[in-house]
């Protein structure tokens, strides 16, 4: 009965948008045809990168993929966030970057000036993470709808001993901290593509966040688990923790560090700013022990001076994060479901 | 969890603060925690079940994510009311707005909870991903900049909404008009609130108590707009804002008239609401648009209650353009949205509801837009052993 009444929904055996919108859709793409066909225990533990061994030591390989629109934004472009989006899946990782590859996918057309102003974006965003781009490739396509550029990048890093993260090692009690401001990336691009204007300019937030990682990493903190909350936001990065430990957590709304801008802007357009996306933020899951020190570590940090203590976990019943509203209300927080689309009215 | 605690225990202090030591907690405000006090006070004396409306989905959103729905006294029951736009706009027109998606060299732009509601054809999402030229716009600006971007396509831009886009809708046409933009037609599928208000009461398949009126709609309208509801059925009106404040000083207002037997038209939302509402827009909606009857999801024709083009502008009219006549309203087998949108059953009475039909594969428009109920329920909604009990239907 069922399957008569999804087939007229079921997206027609044809990717959508919404397969790629980081969301339950995007689970259920990688579940079933990605990891069905290239599964292996290196690949199945879904981290942000793969750990490798070398006789006694360990290095992380990650990849990703960049195909923002518009190139460029307030407070960044695709080249920064090319540099930080790798660097930063291998910091939360716990690994120290070491180099960088870079895959240009270039579209006919595409003023060089403009590209010329993305590489050197790159350069600068490498340099902050104090990392190189050692290898490359360049392809040029033909126009299509003019988008311009795509951009790939690898990144390797070493792993220290003594560093382990992982769902294995949450533990109940634990606690839930993130360096800063939830939302500013995905407002800032979703200004540029809607046009929209605010008083207060939105910027994104995109950083290498290695630095302050490896500064909570050599203050000795014994982190358990850590995640940089890229697309699926904050709520996307909770629930994975509750979901893959089995514990519940409880989130404290008026905790969670904002911009003003930011969450009128995501109002505005009907998000939850909770479910909108960073590239410069990382959720930190450490003993109840550590966690006083962990968060004055962060804020001695540029990039963690509004870090907060959000939650803390609990051997639950059922594994859900629920959020105290500034309300004292309580409500749930789910992962986002695929593209997020502003409201009508 | 405990879920019975008092609401002052609830709102005036964060249970298990102690145990996060390295930040202190936000206090929820005075004013709120005394608001909320007043209504339990309220919903104690008036002692039985109250079955209060709230019309606007941008409301059953705010409810649900501030997390007042699990603050309110147990009697005192919230009901989503038919004013989520895409939830109401009938199937014909959705599955009209997909065959448009179809059509060679057409661009479809549309607000963004369109993209997904499936139609007998699929749903434009899915048009898109075999070849459809679908956008989402956030105004209906951005879909006449379209038509001048494309001069080689035509653009079809989606006009669904209540008072709050229509007259963003009348003013473009407008423009393209003084313009001479000939590739640019509008769906018109606009629809005002109060006609489905008063069809739902004379319908009488729900008991309500009161309604808290929508905030962005009453911004065009004015309050007065609610007068005939008050008037013909005697029922209490409260327009409301978006912050939860505000909705509970709403709600407190509803409580006292309930308490009091009374029937009054009150604004809470003074600050953004006047009597007469925005009148520039009024009288764009009333240069380009003229009432006619309209299909809503459930509530059937109902008259006086859509917005069609007024002669003088037929040839923005998408339908004629094409030549496309609206079919008839195949809804989901199962599928219980317009009892939803009209208050009678709630979300988890749905036998769909977060098994075959989720925001990943939503089956009705309930659970595909940002501002259905439905999609608010299994998004922000509570786990099943702490929802609502089932509802009085009359």
């Amino acid at each position: 009965m069922h399957t008569v009444m999804t087939s007229r929904t079921h997206s027609d055996g044809r990717i959508t948008l919404a397969h790629g919108g980081g969301g339950e859709l995007m689970g259920h793409l990688i579940q079933e045809h990605i990891l069905s066909a290239l599964g292996n225990p290196a690949l199945d533990v879904l981290t942000d990168g793969a750990v490798l061994r070398s006789g006694t030591s360990r290095i992380v390989l990650t990849t990703d993929s960049f195909v923002v629109q518009p190139l460029e934004f307030p407070g960044g472009d695709i080249g920064r966030l090319a540099v930080c989006g790798t660097v930063n899946d291998l910091a939360v990782m716990g690994g120290r970057p070491l180099a960088l590859s870079l895959g240009l996918i270039i579209e006919e057309g595409l003023e060089i000036d403009r590209l010329d102003r993305m590489l050197r974006s790159i350069a600068g965003a490498a340099s902050e993470a104090g990392v190189a781009v050692v290898t490359g490739d360049t392809k040029v396509i033909e126009r299509s709808t003019g988008g311009g550029l795509m951009l790939n990048t690898a990144g390797v890093a070493a792993l220290d001993d003594g560093v382990h993260l992982g769902f294995d090692r949450v533990r109940a009690g634990d606690v839930v901290l993130i360096n800063g401001p939830i939302g500013d990336h995905g407002m800032a691009v979703m200004s540029v593509r809607h046009g929209l204007e605010f008083e207060t300019e939105i910027v994104s937030d995109a950083a290498p966040l290695n630095g302050l990682i490896q500064s909570v990493l050599l203050a000795g903190i014994d982190v358990h688990f850590m995640r940089d909350a890229t697309r699926g936001g904050l709520a996307g990065v909770l629930a994975d923790v509750s979901e893959r430990t089995g514990m519940s957590m409880e989130v404290h709304e008026s905790r969670i560090p904002f911009r003003r801008a930011t969450r009128a802007a995501a109002e505005m357009l009907g998000f939850d700013l909770l479910s909108v996306a960073n590239e410069g933020k990382v959720v930190l899951v450490v003993g109840a022990d550590d966690a006083g020190r962990c968060l004055s570590v962060l804020r001695q940090h540029a990039l963690g001076r509004q870090a907060a203590a959000i939650g803390t976990l609990a051997a639950g019943t059922v594994p859900m994060v629920e959020l105290v509203t500034t309300t004292g209300g309580r409500r749930v927080v789910q992962r986002p479901y695929g593209e997020e689309l502003p409201r009508i009215c | 969890m405990t879920r019975n605690a008092s609401p002052a225990a609830k709102a005036g202090t964060q249970r298990r603060g102690a145990e996060m030591a390295p930040v202190a907690s936000g206090a929820v405000s005075p004013a709120f925690a005394a608001e909320l006090a007043g209504v339990h006070d309220l919903a104690a004396r008036i002692g039985r079940q109250i079955q209060l409306m709230e019309v606007c989905g941008t409301h059953t959103v705010s409810i649900f994510r501030s997390g007042l729905r699990s603050l309110l006294p147990p009697n005192v029951r919230l009901v989503s009311g038919p004013g989520c736009p895409v939830c109401v706009t009938a199937q014909r027109h959705i599955d009209a707005a997909i065959r448009l998606g179809t059509i060679p060299d057409t661009l479809i732009a549309t607000y963004g909870d369109m993209v997904r509601v499936p139609g007998a054809m699929g749903s434009l999402q899915e048009q898109r991903g075999r070849g459809a030229d679908v956008r989402v716009v956030t105004s209906a600006r951005a879909a006449l900049h379209l038509a001048g971007l494309f001069p080689d396509r035509h653009v079809v831009f989606l006009g669904v909404g209540f008072e709050t886009t229509a007259p963003a809708t009348a003013a473009v046409v407008l423009e393209a008009r003084r313009l001479g933009i000939g590739n640019f037609t509008v769906l018109a599928a606009h629809k005002l609130v109060v006609p489905a208000m008063l069809a739902l009461l004379a319908g009488g398949r729900v008991r309500l108590d009161g309604f808290l009126c929508p905030g962005h709609v009453s911004i065009i309208t004015g309050a007065d707009a609610y007068r005939p509801v008050v008037e013909r059925f005697r029922m209490p009106c409260v327009v409301a804002g978006f912050e939860p404040l505000g909705i509970l000083r709403a709600l407190s207002a509803l409580l006292r008239q309930v308490q009091a037997g009374a029937a009054r038209l009150e604004n809470e939302y003074s600050v953004a609401v006047s009597a007469s509402g925005n009148q520039v827009a009024r009288r764009l909606i009333e240069e380009v648009f003229e009432t006619a009857a309209a299909p809503w999801r459930a509530l059937g024709e109902i008259p006086e209650s859509g917005l069609r083009f007024r002669p003088a502008f037929r040839s923005f009219d998408a339908l004629e353009r094409f030549g496309i006549v609206l079919g008839e309203d195949e809804d989901h087998a199962g599928c219980r949205c317009g009892e939803v949108i009209c208050g009678t059953v709630l979300p988890t009475e749905c036998r769909l509801f977060g098994s075959v039909c989720t925001p990943l594969r939503p089956l009705g428009p309930c659970m595909v837009s940002s501002e259905g109920t439905c999609s608010a329920w299994y998004k922000y909604g509570t786990p099943p052993a702490a929802r609502a009990p089932a509802l009085e239907a009359v």
